[in-house]
Protein backbone atom coordinates (compact mmCIF):
# COMPACT_ATOMS: atom_id res chain seq x y z
CA UNK A 1 0.00 0.00 0.00
CA UNK A 2 1.40 3.40 -0.98
CA UNK A 3 -0.07 6.42 0.79
CA UNK A 4 0.88 9.65 -0.93
CA UNK A 5 0.39 12.76 1.18
CA UNK A 6 0.73 16.04 -0.70
CA UNK A 7 1.46 19.02 1.54
CA UNK A 8 3.74 19.34 4.55
CA UNK A 9 1.51 21.54 6.69
CA UNK A 10 -0.35 20.49 9.85
CA UNK A 11 -2.96 18.53 7.87
CA UNK A 12 -0.42 16.48 5.92
CA UNK A 13 1.84 15.93 8.91
CA UNK A 14 -0.98 14.73 11.18
CA UNK A 15 -2.20 12.42 8.42
CA UNK A 16 1.26 10.88 7.98
CA UNK A 17 1.61 10.24 11.70
CA UNK A 18 -1.83 8.69 11.95
CA UNK A 19 -1.19 6.48 8.91
CA UNK A 20 2.09 5.29 10.35
CA UNK A 21 0.42 4.40 13.65
CA UNK A 22 -2.31 2.47 11.87
CA UNK A 23 -0.05 0.73 9.38
CA UNK A 24 3.56 0.26 10.47
CA UNK A 25 4.49 -1.44 7.19
CA UNK A 26 2.89 0.84 4.61
CA UNK A 27 4.86 2.98 2.23
CA UNK A 28 4.13 6.63 3.03
CA UNK A 29 5.51 9.59 1.06
CA UNK A 30 5.19 13.19 2.21
CA UNK A 31 5.49 15.81 -0.51
CA UNK A 32 6.63 19.17 0.82
CA UNK A 33 5.98 22.14 -1.40
CA UNK A 34 8.41 24.38 0.47
CA UNK A 35 12.06 23.98 1.43
CA UNK A 36 13.15 22.43 4.70
CA UNK A 37 11.18 20.38 7.19
CA UNK A 38 7.42 20.83 7.64
CA UNK A 39 6.68 24.03 9.53
CA UNK A 40 3.64 25.75 10.95
CA UNK A 41 2.48 29.00 9.40
CA UNK A 42 1.00 29.90 12.76
CA UNK A 43 4.51 30.28 14.14
CA UNK A 44 5.34 33.07 11.68
CA UNK A 45 4.21 35.96 13.93
CA UNK A 46 6.55 34.72 16.67
CA UNK A 47 9.36 34.27 14.20
CA UNK A 48 8.87 37.87 13.06
CA UNK A 49 9.54 39.21 16.54
CA UNK A 50 12.54 36.94 17.09
CA UNK A 51 10.77 34.92 19.76
CA UNK A 52 11.79 31.76 17.88
CA UNK A 53 14.19 31.02 15.04
CA UNK A 54 13.35 29.19 11.80
CA UNK A 55 13.88 25.87 13.55
CA UNK A 56 11.33 26.90 16.18
CA UNK A 57 8.66 27.07 13.48
CA UNK A 58 8.99 23.37 12.69
CA UNK A 59 5.88 21.32 13.30
CA UNK A 60 7.97 18.49 14.75
CA UNK A 61 11.12 19.31 16.59
CA UNK A 62 12.99 16.07 17.13
CA UNK A 63 15.99 15.52 14.88
CA UNK A 64 15.61 12.54 12.60
CA UNK A 65 11.88 12.46 13.34
CA UNK A 66 10.83 11.69 9.77
CA UNK A 67 13.54 9.11 9.20
CA UNK A 68 12.44 7.52 12.48
CA UNK A 69 8.90 7.22 11.15
CA UNK A 70 10.17 5.76 7.91
CA UNK A 71 8.50 8.57 5.97
CA UNK A 72 10.69 10.18 3.33
CA UNK A 73 10.21 13.91 2.76
CA UNK A 74 10.22 14.79 -0.90
CA UNK A 75 10.56 18.40 -1.89
CA UNK A 76 8.36 18.71 -4.94
CA UNK A 77 4.81 19.64 -5.80
CA UNK A 78 2.05 17.92 -7.70
CA UNK A 79 1.68 19.45 -11.15
CA UNK A 80 -1.32 17.31 -12.08
CA UNK A 81 -3.37 14.30 -11.09
CA UNK A 82 -3.76 11.84 -13.95
CA UNK A 83 -7.50 11.44 -14.68
CA UNK A 84 -7.80 7.72 -15.35
CA UNK A 85 -4.99 6.31 -13.28
CA UNK A 86 -3.88 6.54 -9.64
CA UNK A 87 -0.85 8.57 -10.52
CA UNK A 88 0.40 12.12 -10.10
CA UNK A 89 2.89 14.06 -12.17
CA UNK A 90 5.26 16.17 -10.12
CA UNK A 91 6.49 19.61 -11.11
CA UNK A 92 9.94 18.04 -11.43
CA UNK A 93 8.48 15.79 -14.14
CA UNK A 94 8.49 12.49 -12.26
CA UNK A 95 5.40 10.29 -12.08
CA UNK A 96 4.34 8.70 -8.79
CA UNK A 97 1.76 5.94 -8.42
CA UNK A 98 -0.36 5.81 -5.30
CA UNK A 99 -3.04 3.64 -3.74
CA UNK A 100 -4.50 6.46 -1.64
CA UNK A 101 -3.82 10.16 -2.10
CA UNK A 102 -4.30 12.91 0.44
CA UNK A 103 -4.50 16.43 -0.92
CA UNK A 104 -3.32 18.67 1.90
CA UNK A 105 -1.91 21.42 -0.24
CA UNK A 106 -3.29 24.34 1.74
CA UNK A 107 -4.02 27.71 0.23
CA UNK A 108 -2.25 30.63 -1.37
CA UNK A 109 -2.70 34.33 -0.72
CA UNK A 110 -4.59 36.36 -3.29
CA UNK A 111 -4.03 40.00 -4.21
CA UNK A 112 -6.52 42.57 -5.35
CA UNK A 113 -5.97 43.45 -9.03
CA UNK A 114 -4.77 46.99 -8.49
CA UNK A 115 -1.92 48.82 -10.26
CA UNK A 116 1.41 48.44 -8.50
CA UNK A 117 0.55 45.24 -6.66
CA UNK A 118 3.64 43.52 -8.14
CA UNK A 119 6.13 46.21 -7.12
CA UNK A 120 9.12 45.21 -5.03
CA UNK A 121 8.30 45.95 -1.41
CA UNK A 122 4.75 44.69 -1.78
CA UNK A 123 4.62 41.28 -0.11
CA UNK A 124 2.30 38.69 1.37
CA UNK A 125 2.59 37.17 4.80
CA UNK A 126 1.93 33.51 4.19
CA UNK A 127 5.19 31.56 4.03
CA UNK A 128 8.47 31.59 5.92
CA UNK A 129 10.00 33.12 2.82
CA UNK A 130 7.46 35.96 3.02
CA UNK A 131 8.41 36.39 6.66
CA UNK A 132 12.06 36.81 5.68
CA UNK A 133 11.08 39.50 3.19
CA UNK A 134 9.07 41.30 5.87
CA UNK A 135 11.84 41.02 8.44
CA UNK A 136 14.22 42.62 5.95
CA UNK A 137 12.15 45.75 5.51
CA UNK A 138 10.03 46.17 8.63
CA UNK A 139 12.61 47.95 10.74
CA UNK A 140 12.16 50.25 13.67
CA UNK A 141 10.56 53.47 12.47
CA UNK A 142 9.82 52.24 8.94
CA UNK A 143 6.40 52.91 7.48
CA UNK A 144 4.32 49.82 6.89
CA UNK A 145 0.90 49.57 5.30
CA UNK A 146 -1.08 46.45 6.06
CA UNK A 147 -3.74 45.85 3.43
CA UNK A 148 -6.52 43.82 4.97
CA UNK A 149 -7.57 43.51 8.60
CA UNK A 150 -8.91 39.99 8.29
CA UNK A 151 -7.75 37.24 10.58
CA UNK A 152 -4.28 36.85 9.04
CA UNK A 153 -3.74 40.61 8.90
CA UNK A 154 -4.71 40.97 12.53
CA UNK A 155 -2.63 38.04 13.67
CA UNK A 156 0.56 39.65 12.36
CA UNK A 157 -0.42 43.16 13.42
CA UNK A 158 1.06 42.77 16.88
CA UNK A 159 4.39 41.47 15.54
CA UNK A 160 4.66 44.49 13.26
CA UNK A 161 3.99 46.89 16.13
CA UNK A 162 6.51 45.05 18.29
CA UNK A 163 9.11 45.50 15.58
CA UNK A 164 8.63 49.22 16.08
CA UNK A 165 7.21 50.09 12.67
CA UNK A 166 4.78 52.91 12.02
CA UNK A 167 1.74 50.95 11.00
CA UNK A 168 -1.34 51.84 8.98
CA UNK A 169 -4.05 49.27 8.40
CA UNK A 170 -6.50 49.48 5.52
CA UNK A 171 -9.66 47.40 5.63
CA UNK A 172 -12.31 47.45 2.96
CA UNK A 173 -14.99 46.04 5.27
CA UNK A 174 -16.90 48.09 7.83
CA UNK A 175 -14.77 46.91 10.78
CA UNK A 176 -11.72 44.89 11.70
CA UNK A 177 -11.94 41.08 11.27
CA UNK A 178 -15.50 41.34 9.95
CA UNK A 179 -15.80 37.57 9.53
CA UNK A 180 -14.72 36.84 13.08
CA UNK A 181 -16.07 39.71 15.18
CA UNK A 182 -19.34 41.67 15.30
CA UNK A 183 -19.61 45.44 15.37
CA UNK A 184 -19.06 45.82 19.10
CA UNK A 185 -16.04 43.52 19.26
CA UNK A 186 -14.54 44.81 16.01
CA UNK A 187 -15.01 48.37 17.28
CA UNK A 188 -13.26 47.52 20.54
CA UNK A 189 -10.36 46.05 18.64
CA UNK A 190 -10.06 49.12 16.45
CA UNK A 191 -10.19 51.52 19.40
CA UNK A 192 -7.56 49.46 21.16
CA UNK A 193 -5.23 49.46 18.13
CA UNK A 194 -5.65 53.19 17.72
CA UNK A 195 -4.87 53.78 21.38
CA UNK A 196 -1.59 51.94 20.78
CA UNK A 197 -0.63 54.22 17.91
CA UNK A 198 -1.82 52.13 14.97
CA UNK A 199 -3.71 53.98 12.27
CA UNK A 200 -6.77 51.97 11.26
CA UNK A 201 -8.83 52.89 8.21
CA UNK A 202 -11.94 50.76 7.89
CA UNK A 203 -14.37 51.08 4.99
CA UNK A 204 -11.34 52.02 2.91
CA UNK A 205 -10.12 50.57 -0.37
CA UNK A 206 -6.58 50.54 -1.65
CA UNK A 207 -6.77 51.76 -5.23
CA UNK A 208 -3.18 51.62 -6.44
CA UNK A 209 0.40 51.49 -5.30
CA UNK A 210 3.08 53.69 -6.81
CA UNK A 211 6.84 53.79 -6.38
CA UNK A 212 9.29 56.64 -6.62
CA UNK A 213 12.88 56.69 -5.44
CA UNK A 214 12.51 53.42 -3.56
CA UNK A 215 9.53 54.71 -1.59
CA UNK A 216 6.02 53.37 -2.00
CA UNK A 217 2.74 55.20 -1.75
CA UNK A 218 -0.66 53.56 -1.43
CA UNK A 219 -3.54 55.51 -2.91
CA UNK A 220 -6.77 54.83 -1.02
CA UNK A 221 -10.29 56.13 -1.05
CA UNK A 222 -9.18 58.17 2.02
CA UNK A 223 -6.04 59.65 0.53
CA UNK A 224 -2.46 58.59 -0.01
CA UNK A 225 -0.34 56.72 2.55
CA UNK A 226 3.47 56.60 2.20
CA UNK A 227 5.13 53.24 2.88
CA UNK A 228 8.47 51.45 2.94
CA UNK A 229 6.68 48.12 2.91
CA UNK A 230 3.18 47.04 1.92
CA UNK A 231 1.85 43.75 3.29
CA UNK A 232 -1.08 42.30 1.39
CA UNK A 233 -3.36 40.18 3.56
CA UNK A 234 -6.58 40.36 1.59
CA UNK A 235 -7.50 36.71 1.64
CA UNK A 236 -6.41 33.26 0.55
CA UNK A 237 -7.71 30.65 -1.87
CA UNK A 238 -7.39 26.86 -1.74
CA UNK A 239 -4.64 25.27 -3.85
CA UNK A 240 -6.73 23.19 -6.23
CA UNK A 241 -5.42 24.33 -9.63
CA UNK A 242 -3.51 21.11 -10.30
CA UNK A 243 -6.76 19.14 -10.04
CA UNK A 244 -8.35 20.62 -13.16
CA UNK A 245 -9.60 17.79 -15.36
CA UNK A 246 -8.71 15.11 -12.79
CA UNK A 247 -12.24 14.11 -11.86
CA UNK A 248 -11.96 15.64 -8.39
CA UNK A 249 -14.87 18.04 -7.85
CA UNK A 250 -13.90 21.42 -6.47
CA UNK A 251 -15.85 24.50 -5.45
CA UNK A 252 -14.02 26.89 -3.08
CA UNK A 253 -11.89 23.92 -2.15
CA UNK A 254 -11.86 20.18 -2.80
CA UNK A 255 -15.37 19.00 -2.00
CA UNK A 256 -15.17 16.17 0.54
CA UNK A 257 -17.77 14.03 2.27
CA UNK A 258 -17.99 13.02 5.92
CA UNK A 259 -15.06 10.64 5.38
CA UNK A 260 -12.98 13.48 3.93
CA UNK A 261 -13.04 11.63 0.60
CA UNK A 262 -13.41 13.58 -2.64
CA UNK A 263 -15.66 12.77 -5.57
CA UNK A 264 -12.89 10.48 -6.79
CA UNK A 265 -12.53 7.24 -4.83
CA UNK A 266 -9.21 6.90 -3.03
CA UNK A 267 -8.50 10.62 -3.19
CA UNK A 268 -8.99 12.50 0.08
CA UNK A 269 -8.48 16.11 1.11
CA UNK A 270 -7.75 17.85 4.41
CA UNK A 271 -7.04 21.29 5.85
CA UNK A 272 -7.20 24.67 4.12
CA UNK A 273 -7.67 23.00 0.73
CA UNK A 274 -10.73 20.99 1.79
CA UNK A 275 -14.33 22.09 1.72
CA UNK A 276 -16.06 19.71 4.07
CA UNK A 277 -18.93 19.25 6.51
CA UNK A 278 -19.68 22.11 8.89
CA UNK A 279 -20.47 21.02 12.43
CA UNK A 280 -23.35 23.47 12.53
CA UNK A 281 -24.92 22.04 9.38
CA UNK A 282 -25.67 23.67 6.05
CA UNK A 283 -23.35 23.82 3.08
CA UNK A 284 -19.85 22.43 3.08
CA UNK A 285 -17.27 24.99 4.16
CA UNK A 286 -13.58 25.75 4.01
CA UNK A 287 -12.55 26.48 7.60
CA UNK A 288 -8.97 27.55 7.11
CA UNK A 289 -7.71 27.17 10.66
CA UNK A 290 -5.12 25.06 12.42
CA UNK A 291 -7.48 22.94 14.57
CA UNK A 292 -9.51 21.96 11.50
CA UNK A 293 -6.35 21.07 9.58
CA UNK A 294 -5.22 18.58 12.24
CA UNK A 295 -8.68 17.07 12.71
CA UNK A 296 -9.10 16.69 8.98
CA UNK A 297 -5.65 15.15 8.69
CA UNK A 298 -6.33 12.58 11.37
CA UNK A 299 -9.77 11.59 10.16
CA UNK A 300 -8.77 11.46 6.50
CA UNK A 301 -5.93 9.13 7.50
CA UNK A 302 -8.28 6.86 9.45
CA UNK A 303 -10.41 6.54 6.35
CA UNK A 304 -7.47 6.11 3.98
CA UNK A 305 -6.45 3.17 6.14
CA UNK A 306 -9.98 1.78 5.96
CA UNK A 307 -11.10 2.55 9.51
CA UNK A 308 -14.42 4.10 8.52
CA UNK A 309 -14.32 7.25 10.64
CA UNK A 310 -17.18 9.68 10.23
CA UNK A 311 -16.49 13.38 10.72
CA UNK A 312 -19.32 15.40 12.23
CA UNK A 313 -17.85 18.57 10.79
CA UNK A 314 -15.51 21.41 11.61
CA UNK A 315 -16.25 24.34 13.87
CA UNK A 316 -14.94 27.71 12.87
CA UNK A 317 -13.04 29.29 15.73
CA UNK A 318 -10.31 31.83 16.18
CA UNK A 319 -8.38 33.51 18.93
CA UNK A 320 -6.49 36.76 18.48
CA UNK A 321 -4.19 38.61 20.82
CA UNK A 322 -3.87 42.14 19.57
CA UNK A 323 -1.48 44.20 21.66
CA UNK A 324 -2.89 42.70 24.83
CA UNK A 325 -6.54 42.58 23.86
CA UNK A 326 -7.62 38.97 23.45
CA UNK A 327 -10.65 38.22 21.30
CA UNK A 328 -12.21 34.86 20.50
CA UNK A 329 -15.02 33.73 18.29
CA UNK A 330 -16.76 30.44 17.68
CA UNK A 331 -19.31 29.11 15.23
CA UNK A 332 -22.44 31.02 14.43
CA UNK A 333 -21.85 34.20 16.43
CA UNK A 334 -24.08 36.18 14.08
CA UNK A 335 -27.26 34.60 15.43
CA UNK A 336 -30.45 35.63 13.67
CA UNK A 337 -33.45 33.48 12.82
CA UNK A 338 -34.77 31.49 15.75
CA UNK A 339 -31.57 32.09 17.68
CA UNK A 340 -31.48 33.89 20.96
CA UNK A 341 -28.59 36.17 21.81
CA UNK A 342 -27.38 36.97 25.29
CA UNK A 343 -24.68 39.56 25.61
CA UNK A 344 -22.86 41.53 28.21
CA UNK A 345 -21.25 44.65 26.92
CA UNK A 346 -18.61 46.01 29.31
CA UNK A 347 -16.71 47.87 26.65
CA UNK A 348 -15.38 50.43 29.08
CA UNK A 349 -13.75 47.66 31.07
CA UNK A 350 -12.39 46.11 27.86
CA UNK A 351 -14.73 43.15 28.04
CA UNK A 352 -17.52 41.82 25.94
CA UNK A 353 -19.30 38.50 25.79
CA UNK A 354 -21.93 37.38 23.35
CA UNK A 355 -23.58 33.97 23.41
CA UNK A 356 -25.90 32.68 20.72
CA UNK A 357 -28.32 29.88 21.60
CA UNK A 358 -30.76 27.97 19.46
CA UNK A 359 -34.39 27.40 20.43
CA UNK A 360 -33.38 24.37 22.52
CA UNK A 361 -30.93 26.28 24.72
CA UNK A 362 -27.91 24.85 22.93
CA UNK A 363 -24.95 27.13 22.34
CA UNK A 364 -24.31 27.72 18.62
CA UNK A 365 -21.80 30.52 18.63
CA UNK A 366 -19.97 33.01 20.80
CA UNK A 367 -17.71 36.04 20.85
CA UNK A 368 -15.59 36.99 23.82
CA UNK A 369 -13.29 39.98 24.17
CA UNK A 370 -11.08 40.43 27.20
CA UNK A 371 -12.02 37.02 28.60
CA UNK A 372 -9.33 34.36 28.52
CA UNK A 373 -10.39 32.06 31.35
CA UNK A 374 -11.86 28.74 30.25
CA UNK A 375 -12.78 29.96 26.78
CA UNK A 376 -12.46 26.38 25.54
CA UNK A 377 -15.73 25.46 27.20
CA UNK A 378 -17.47 27.52 24.54
CA UNK A 379 -16.23 24.99 22.03
CA UNK A 380 -17.24 22.12 24.33
CA UNK A 381 -20.76 23.44 24.62
CA UNK A 382 -21.20 23.99 20.91
CA UNK A 383 -19.66 20.69 19.93
CA UNK A 384 -21.45 18.51 22.48
CA UNK A 385 -24.80 20.17 21.72
CA UNK A 386 -25.73 20.05 25.39
CA UNK A 387 -28.85 22.05 26.16
CA UNK A 388 -28.30 24.39 29.12
CA UNK A 389 -31.83 24.07 30.41
CA UNK A 390 -32.40 25.66 33.74
CA UNK A 391 -29.55 28.09 33.22
CA UNK A 392 -31.17 30.44 30.79
CA UNK A 393 -32.43 32.89 33.40
CA UNK A 394 -29.20 32.99 35.34
CA UNK A 395 -27.25 33.45 32.12
CA UNK A 396 -29.61 36.16 31.03
CA UNK A 397 -28.69 38.09 34.13
CA UNK A 398 -25.00 37.29 33.80
CA UNK A 399 -23.69 35.49 30.69
CA UNK A 400 -20.21 35.28 32.21
CA UNK A 401 -21.54 32.43 34.34
CA UNK A 402 -21.33 30.20 31.27
CA UNK A 403 -18.38 28.22 32.69
CA UNK A 404 -20.41 27.50 35.81
CA UNK A 405 -23.36 26.47 33.68
CA UNK A 406 -21.10 24.08 31.82
CA UNK A 407 -19.63 22.45 34.90
CA UNK A 408 -23.06 22.38 36.50
CA UNK A 409 -24.47 20.60 33.48
CA UNK A 410 -21.66 18.00 33.51
CA UNK A 411 -22.41 17.37 37.16
CA UNK A 412 -26.12 17.06 36.54
CA UNK A 413 -25.53 14.49 33.82
CA UNK A 414 -23.05 12.43 35.86
CA UNK B 1 -0.96 1.25 35.98
CA UNK B 2 -1.22 4.99 35.41
CA UNK B 3 -3.07 7.02 37.96
CA UNK B 4 -5.56 9.82 37.54
CA UNK B 5 -7.28 12.45 39.62
CA UNK B 6 -10.64 11.34 40.90
CA UNK B 7 -13.00 14.07 41.95
CA UNK B 8 -15.96 13.58 44.26
CA UNK B 9 -17.78 16.92 44.48
CA UNK B 10 -20.06 15.57 47.21
CA UNK B 11 -17.11 15.65 49.59
CA UNK B 12 -15.88 19.13 48.68
CA UNK B 13 -16.43 21.82 51.31
CA UNK B 14 -15.03 24.65 49.19
CA UNK B 15 -12.01 25.23 51.43
CA UNK B 16 -9.79 25.95 48.38
CA UNK B 17 -6.74 24.19 49.81
CA UNK B 18 -6.30 22.57 46.40
CA UNK B 19 -6.10 25.91 44.63
CA UNK B 20 -3.54 27.17 47.12
CA UNK B 21 -1.42 24.04 46.86
CA UNK B 22 -1.61 24.04 43.07
CA UNK B 23 -0.57 27.65 42.68
CA UNK B 24 2.26 27.19 45.17
CA UNK B 25 3.54 24.12 43.34
CA UNK B 26 3.50 25.83 39.98
CA UNK B 27 4.42 29.43 40.77
CA UNK B 28 5.93 29.41 44.26
CA UNK B 29 3.14 31.68 45.46
CA UNK B 30 -0.13 31.02 47.25
CA UNK B 31 -2.28 32.66 44.61
CA UNK B 32 -5.49 30.81 43.71
CA UNK B 33 -5.92 32.88 40.56
CA UNK B 34 -2.85 31.08 39.19
CA UNK B 35 -4.08 27.63 40.11
CA UNK B 36 -4.86 25.19 37.30
CA UNK B 37 -7.48 23.46 39.42
CA UNK B 38 -10.51 25.58 40.04
CA UNK B 39 -13.32 25.05 42.53
CA UNK B 40 -16.68 26.08 41.13
CA UNK B 41 -19.20 27.32 43.65
CA UNK B 42 -22.89 26.78 43.10
CA UNK B 43 -24.40 29.17 45.61
CA UNK B 44 -27.96 28.22 44.80
CA UNK B 45 -27.40 24.60 45.75
CA UNK B 46 -24.55 25.15 48.20
CA UNK B 47 -22.32 22.85 46.18
CA UNK B 48 -18.66 22.95 45.26
CA UNK B 49 -17.06 21.26 42.28
CA UNK B 50 -13.29 21.05 41.83
CA UNK B 51 -12.49 21.09 38.14
CA UNK B 52 -9.34 20.50 36.15
CA UNK B 53 -7.90 18.68 33.11
CA UNK B 54 -8.82 14.99 32.88
CA UNK B 55 -5.77 14.22 30.68
CA UNK B 56 -8.27 13.13 28.02
CA UNK B 57 -7.39 10.59 25.37
CA UNK B 58 -8.21 12.95 22.51
CA UNK B 59 -5.53 15.43 23.64
CA UNK B 60 -7.07 18.30 21.70
CA UNK B 61 -4.49 20.75 22.99
CA UNK B 62 -1.56 18.61 21.96
CA UNK B 63 -3.03 17.96 18.52
CA UNK B 64 -3.68 21.63 17.82
CA UNK B 65 -0.31 23.01 18.89
CA UNK B 66 1.58 24.35 15.85
CA UNK B 67 5.04 24.12 17.42
CA UNK B 68 5.08 20.77 19.20
CA UNK B 69 5.05 22.36 22.65
CA UNK B 70 2.73 19.83 24.30
CA UNK B 71 3.87 16.28 24.97
CA UNK B 72 2.66 13.27 26.88
CA UNK B 73 4.72 12.43 29.94
CA UNK B 74 5.41 8.74 29.42
CA UNK B 75 5.47 8.03 33.15
CA UNK B 76 2.32 9.84 34.25
CA UNK B 77 0.30 10.12 31.04
CA UNK B 78 -0.13 13.83 31.66
CA UNK B 79 -0.17 16.21 28.72
CA UNK B 80 2.50 18.73 29.62
CA UNK B 81 3.31 22.17 28.24
CA UNK B 82 6.95 22.70 27.39
CA UNK B 83 7.27 26.35 28.39
CA UNK B 84 10.47 26.88 26.47
CA UNK B 85 8.79 25.84 23.22
CA UNK B 86 5.34 27.39 23.70
CA UNK B 87 4.98 30.64 21.76
CA UNK B 88 1.77 31.65 23.52
CA UNK B 89 -0.46 31.47 20.45
CA UNK B 90 -3.39 30.25 22.58
CA UNK B 91 -4.86 27.99 19.92
CA UNK B 92 -4.86 25.15 22.46
CA UNK B 93 -7.05 27.22 24.78
CA UNK B 94 -9.85 27.24 22.22
CA UNK B 95 -9.18 23.72 20.96
CA UNK B 96 -9.65 22.18 24.43
CA UNK B 97 -13.41 21.68 24.80
CA UNK B 98 -13.14 21.52 28.58
CA UNK B 99 -11.54 24.93 28.97
CA UNK B 100 -8.74 23.46 31.06
CA UNK B 101 -5.81 24.98 29.18
CA UNK B 102 -5.55 28.66 29.99
CA UNK B 103 -3.41 31.58 28.99
CA UNK B 104 -1.30 33.19 31.67
CA UNK B 105 -0.76 36.88 31.17
CA UNK B 106 2.03 36.65 33.73
CA UNK B 107 4.19 34.31 31.66
CA UNK B 108 2.86 34.85 28.14
CA UNK B 109 2.45 31.06 27.89
CA UNK B 110 -0.35 28.65 28.61
CA UNK B 111 -0.81 26.57 31.73
CA UNK B 112 -2.60 23.32 32.43
CA UNK B 113 -2.59 20.48 34.94
CA UNK B 114 0.56 18.35 34.70
CA UNK B 115 -0.30 16.05 37.61
CA UNK B 116 2.72 17.62 39.36
CA UNK B 117 4.95 15.00 37.76
CA UNK B 118 3.02 12.18 39.46
CA UNK B 119 2.40 13.64 42.91
CA UNK B 120 -0.55 15.98 42.52
CA UNK B 121 -0.48 18.58 45.25
CA UNK B 122 -4.22 19.27 45.08
CA UNK B 123 -4.98 15.70 46.11
CA UNK B 124 -2.29 15.91 48.76
CA UNK B 125 -3.79 19.10 50.18
CA UNK B 126 -7.46 18.15 50.10
CA UNK B 127 -8.56 17.47 53.69
CA UNK B 128 -11.79 15.65 52.79
CA UNK B 129 -10.65 13.32 50.00
CA UNK B 130 -12.82 15.11 47.49
CA UNK B 131 -9.74 14.90 45.26
CA UNK B 132 -7.80 11.64 45.25
CA UNK B 133 -5.13 10.21 43.00
CA UNK B 134 -6.07 6.65 42.12
CA UNK B 135 -5.62 3.94 39.52
CA UNK B 136 -6.96 5.33 36.29
CA UNK B 137 -9.70 2.77 35.74
CA UNK B 138 -11.36 3.58 39.08
CA UNK B 139 -11.80 7.27 38.56
CA UNK B 140 -14.95 9.19 38.02
CA UNK B 141 -13.54 10.10 34.65
CA UNK B 142 -16.52 8.64 32.89
CA UNK B 143 -18.37 11.69 34.07
CA UNK B 144 -16.52 13.83 31.68
CA UNK B 145 -16.01 11.07 29.18
CA UNK B 146 -19.64 10.85 28.26
CA UNK B 147 -19.52 14.51 27.65
CA UNK B 148 -16.48 13.92 25.64
CA UNK B 149 -16.92 15.63 22.36
CA UNK B 150 -15.49 13.44 19.66
CA UNK B 151 -14.30 14.43 16.26
CA UNK B 152 -15.07 11.07 14.76
CA UNK B 153 -17.33 8.14 15.34
CA UNK B 154 -14.52 5.58 15.05
CA UNK B 155 -12.33 4.12 17.73
CA UNK B 156 -9.21 6.13 18.28
CA UNK B 157 -6.11 4.84 16.64
C1 LIG C 1 0.85 34.21 9.55
C2 LIG C 1 -0.22 33.18 9.78
C3 LIG C 1 -0.77 33.04 11.05
C4 LIG C 1 -1.78 32.10 11.30
N1 LIG C 1 -2.30 32.01 12.54
C5 LIG C 1 -3.30 31.13 12.79
C6 LIG C 1 -3.88 31.04 14.09
O1 LIG C 1 -3.51 31.76 15.01
N2 LIG C 1 -4.86 30.11 14.29
C7 LIG C 1 -5.27 29.29 13.30
O2 LIG C 1 -6.14 28.46 13.57
N3 LIG C 1 -4.74 29.36 12.07
C8 LIG C 1 -3.77 30.26 11.79
N4 LIG C 1 -3.24 30.34 10.53
C9 LIG C 1 -3.78 29.45 9.49
C10 LIG C 1 -3.12 28.09 9.57
O3 LIG C 1 -1.73 28.23 9.51
C11 LIG C 1 -3.62 27.21 8.44
O4 LIG C 1 -5.00 27.01 8.62
C12 LIG C 1 -2.91 25.87 8.40
O5 LIG C 1 -1.55 26.03 8.13
C13 LIG C 1 -3.54 24.95 7.37
O6 LIG C 1 -2.83 23.76 7.31
P1 LIG C 1 -2.75 22.91 5.98
O7 LIG C 1 -1.92 21.73 6.32
O8 LIG C 1 -4.11 22.70 5.45
O9 LIG C 1 -2.02 23.83 4.90
P2 LIG C 1 -0.60 24.54 4.90
O10 LIG C 1 -0.08 24.72 6.26
O11 LIG C 1 -0.75 25.72 4.04
O12 LIG C 1 0.35 23.47 4.17
C14 LIG C 1 0.18 23.16 2.82
C15 LIG C 1 1.44 22.56 2.27
O13 LIG C 1 1.22 22.11 0.94
C16 LIG C 1 2.29 22.51 0.11
N5 LIG C 1 1.79 22.55 -1.28
C17 LIG C 1 1.13 23.54 -1.90
N6 LIG C 1 0.82 23.19 -3.18
C18 LIG C 1 1.30 21.92 -3.35
C19 LIG C 1 1.30 21.00 -4.44
N7 LIG C 1 0.73 21.29 -5.61
N8 LIG C 1 1.89 19.79 -4.25
C20 LIG C 1 2.45 19.47 -3.04
N9 LIG C 1 2.47 20.30 -2.00
C21 LIG C 1 1.91 21.51 -2.14
C22 LIG C 1 2.69 23.84 0.69
O14 LIG C 1 3.97 24.19 0.32
C23 LIG C 1 2.59 23.54 2.18
O15 LIG C 1 3.75 22.90 2.63
C24 LIG C 1 -2.22 31.26 10.25
C25 LIG C 1 -1.66 31.38 8.99
C26 LIG C 1 -0.67 32.34 8.74
C27 LIG C 1 -0.09 32.47 7.36
S1 LIG D 1 -0.25 28.37 23.32
FE1 LIG D 1 1.71 27.27 23.42
S2 LIG D 1 1.14 25.16 23.91
FE2 LIG D 1 -0.75 26.18 23.25
S3 LIG D 1 -0.90 25.71 21.07
FE3 LIG D 1 0.18 27.68 21.21
S4 LIG D 1 2.35 27.19 21.26
FE4 LIG D 1 1.24 25.27 21.67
Amino acid sequence: MHFLVAGGGPAGVTACETLRRLDPAAEITLLCGEPGEPYGRMAIPYYLIGNIDAEGTRLRKRHGYWEGLGIPLRHDRIASLVPDRDQVILEGGERLDFDRLLIATGAHPVSPPIPGIDLPGVVHCWTLEDAHAIAERADEGSKVVLMGAGFIGCIILESLVKRGVRLSVIEQGPRMVPRMLDEVAGGMLQAHCESQGVRVLTGTRAESIAESGGRLAVATSQGEIPADLVIVATGVRSNTGFLDGSGVDCDQGVLVDEHLESSRAGVFAAGDVAQGPDLLGGNRQVHAIQPTAVEHGRIAALNMAGQGARYPGSLNMNILDTLGLVSVSFGNWEGGGEHQTLSLDSRDAGRYLKLVFDDQDRLRGAIAVGHTEKVGILRGLIQSRRPLRGWRERLQRDPTRIAEAYVGAIEASA
Amino acid sequence: MQRALSIDPGKCTGCLQCELACSFEHTGLFNPSRSVIRVFTFHEEGRFVPYTCTQCAEAWCLQACPVDAIAINAATGAKEINEATCVGCKVCTIACPFGTVNYSQATGKVVKCDLCGGDPQCAEACPTQAITFVDADQTGLERMRHWAVKTDAAAHA
